[in-house]
């Protein structure tokens, strides 16, 4: 029955990674919440999680209650994790009730009978303990072996009634068949209603993506949508983006450091602020990877630490280009001072890169990141994923003032994955968005640059003539005569972009 | 003669817990001749021996002698099949079953 939504719940916050912040605090506290997913969704470390991430961070003990896996199973699984089961059941901060029954070992049934043995095993447990915290994994397992569902269903019923009467906060988990199917194979969902997630684990375009839905928590506010988590082998189960955005604000910097080149500076009104995000865009040859160089040696020139990521190149061509540049790769990183690190989109999700460049900036605590190309990662992801990896790294880069510069190609390269929409959060993510762009004049081509945004300064409204020489990229005078260069080939016949893929 | 040794785990003195062992007190009487001991655990003040034990469902009776040990959930109330299920002799004769199964 609905108590009419006035009721105020309390939360318990879980402490997994991401996941209080999309549940607005945590979980309903002394409730239980079902997590239904499909076989290898995720279930099991979900569960263990939850007791894990108590005992860690909130010093709260947990019962861990399994019906499928034994103890020492789960003990060795997780010692991977870095979870020391073992020496927390001996500090008496986590204690198992086996109710593990392979098949050959389940007794007949002779007459009626209830749960009275494993209710009183897990009360008992967690009595022992002063347990908080209760998971239940996962229910398939008690369906199978106790043939009258009806009677199981009441029994669960039961025991998440008494759980609830001591203010245990619980997770019960439970089999889906298909991914869109109903909750639970079960019907489960009747005696927890209250509260529901379903774990996912589906293959899109190739890839595996593993998504977290709450899917009701009843009468308390909680963020809609399906997110996408990741599976770290040190850090566990990561829900991202938001997992970093319930920081408090920084204050904004008031400090300007240089984008690398001193016209552009001075058309964003005297460099950028420190801790801006900075976004260059144009197409391939436009002039982005020499900005991102530029960009990392303003800040070695400082003796900023620069972290530096390149999506599209191998070490050996970028070590190549900065040398035309007249700058030295190996030389900033044997001064400790840069940290370039090339891998091509495809070798992991966008999710495990996330990971990787979240921890390579918490070891190297670097002052400047680069990113180059966004674009090359959309061929690894949908658009909207790509926005939630821009916003969870921007937030990363945020908190910790690190003036981070992006590039991106105005359309996909291979293709035009990246819609104007997409593409324009993107931009409203950023502080200064810098657009480079090639157009036609009297029969040569030509480059322009042009300030379209820079929070908090007054900047260059023109858009610029640029020229690249031996030293980098020298910006020019303002172009006067009527041009549409930045809407783009299509909308201007008279000025027209290279082909996307140009020759050596 | 062989004697019978039992556990009969319950959840209380429910209703259920009392017909329970009435109907493993009556099996054994008409099949056993008096050479049986049962003990009746609650759970509900033993749970740590349930979780020894391993048990789950309230009731369930175990035969702990002679092995093999078996086991059998329920409140017992069809004595054939309970009787079958704890491995007790037929009422007919002493002996294992000699009729019809």
């Amino acid at each position: 029955m609905s108590t009419g939504g006035t009721e105020v719940i309390e939360r318990l916050a879980t402490g997994i990674s991401g996941f209080d912040q999309i549940a607005l605090g945590g979980f309903p506290k002394g409730r239980p919440t079902l997590v239904a997913g499909t076989t290898g969704s995720g279930k099991t470390l979900f569960a263990a999680e939850f007791l894990a991430r108590g005992i860690t961070k909130f010093g709260e003990p947990g019962v861990f209650v399994t019906f499928e896996e034994s103890p020492s199973d789960i003990r060795t699984n997780f010692a991977s994790l870095g979870f020391p089961i073992a020496q927390w059941e001996s500090e008496g901060k986590w204690a198992f009730v086996d109710a593990a029954v392979t098949t050959a070992e389940m007794p007949p049934v002779v007459g009626a009978y209830d749960f009275g043995a494993l209710a009183a095993r897990i009360r008992h447990a967690a009595d022992r303990i002063g347990a908080s915290r209760v998971a239940m994994d996962s229910l398939g397992a008690i369906f199978t072996r106790f043939a009258n569902s009806a009677i199981v269903r009441q029994e669960l019923a039961r025991i998440s009634d008494i759980l609830r009467e001591d203010g245990v906060t619980s997770v019960v988990t439970a089999e889906r068949t298909h991914e869109h199917d109903g909750v639970s194979r079960y019907g489960v969902e009747e005696f927890v209603l209250d509260n529901v997630i379903i774990l996912r684990n589906v293959l899109a375009g190739e890839r595996r993506r593993r998504t977290i839905e709450i899917v009701k928590f009843r009468g308390a506010a909680h963020r809609t949508g399906e997110w996408l988590f990741t599976i770290d082998p040190g850090e566990g189960l990561i829900v991202i983006p938001l997992a970093f955005l319930g920081h408090p604000a920084t204050p904004a910097s008031q400090v300007r450091v240089s984008t690398g080149n001193p016209g552009l500076d001075e058309m964003c009104g005297g460099g950028i602020y420190k801790d801006a995000i900075i976004l260059f865009t144009g197409p391939s040859g436009a002039g982005k990877t020499l900005a991102s160089l530029k960009f990392v040696a303003a800040g070695v020139a400082v003796g900023e630490r620069c972290l530096a990521f390149t999506f599209d190149e191998t070490r050996e061509q970028v070590v190549r280009t900065a040398a035309g540049w007249g700058l030295d790769v190996n030389a900033m990183e044997e001064a400790g001072l840069l940290q370039l690190d090339c891998d091509y989109p495809e070798v992991a999700s966008l999710e495990d890169h996330f990971i990787r460049i979240r921890r390579a900036v918490a070891d190297f605590a670097p002052q400047r990141l680069v990113l180059d190309t966004l674009s090359a990662l959309e061929r690894i992801v949908t658009p909207r994923a790509l926005l939630d990896f821009v916003i969870a790294l921007g937030a990363v880069a945020r908190e910790r003032e690190i003036t981070t510069l992006f590039t991106s190609a105005p359309a996909g390269r291979f293709t035009p994955m990246l819609t104007p929409s997409i593409a324009g959060e993107i931009a409203s993510l950023t502080d200064v968005s810098v657009a480079l762009r090639f157009y036609e004049d009297a029969g040569e081509i030509r480059r322009a640059i042009a300030v379209l945004q820079a929070r908090g300064s007054a900047h260059d409204f023109a858009v610029r003539t640029a020229t690249i020489d031996a030293d980098g990229m020298r910006i020019g005078e303002p172009i006067t005569r009527p041009t549409r260069i930045l809407s783009g080939a299509s909308a201007s016949p008279g000025y027209l972009e290279p082909p996307a893929e140009p020759g050596p | 003669m062989t004697t019978y040794s039992f556990q009969l785990y319950v959840a209380g003195l429910s209703e259920r817990s009392v017909l329970a062992e009435a109907n493993l007190r009556a099996l054994c009487e008409s099949r056993l001749a008096g050479s049986y001991e049962i003990e009746v655990v609650d759970v509900t003040k033993r749970p740590g021996l349930a979780e020894d034990e391993h048990v789950l469902a309230t009731p369930t009776a175990v035969r702990l002698a002679p092995l093999p040990q078996l086991r059998v959930i329920g409140d017992l109330s069809d004595h054939r099949r309970a009787a079958m299920a704890l491995g007790l002799p037929d009422i007919s004769g002493p002996g294992p079953a000699g009729g019809t199964t």
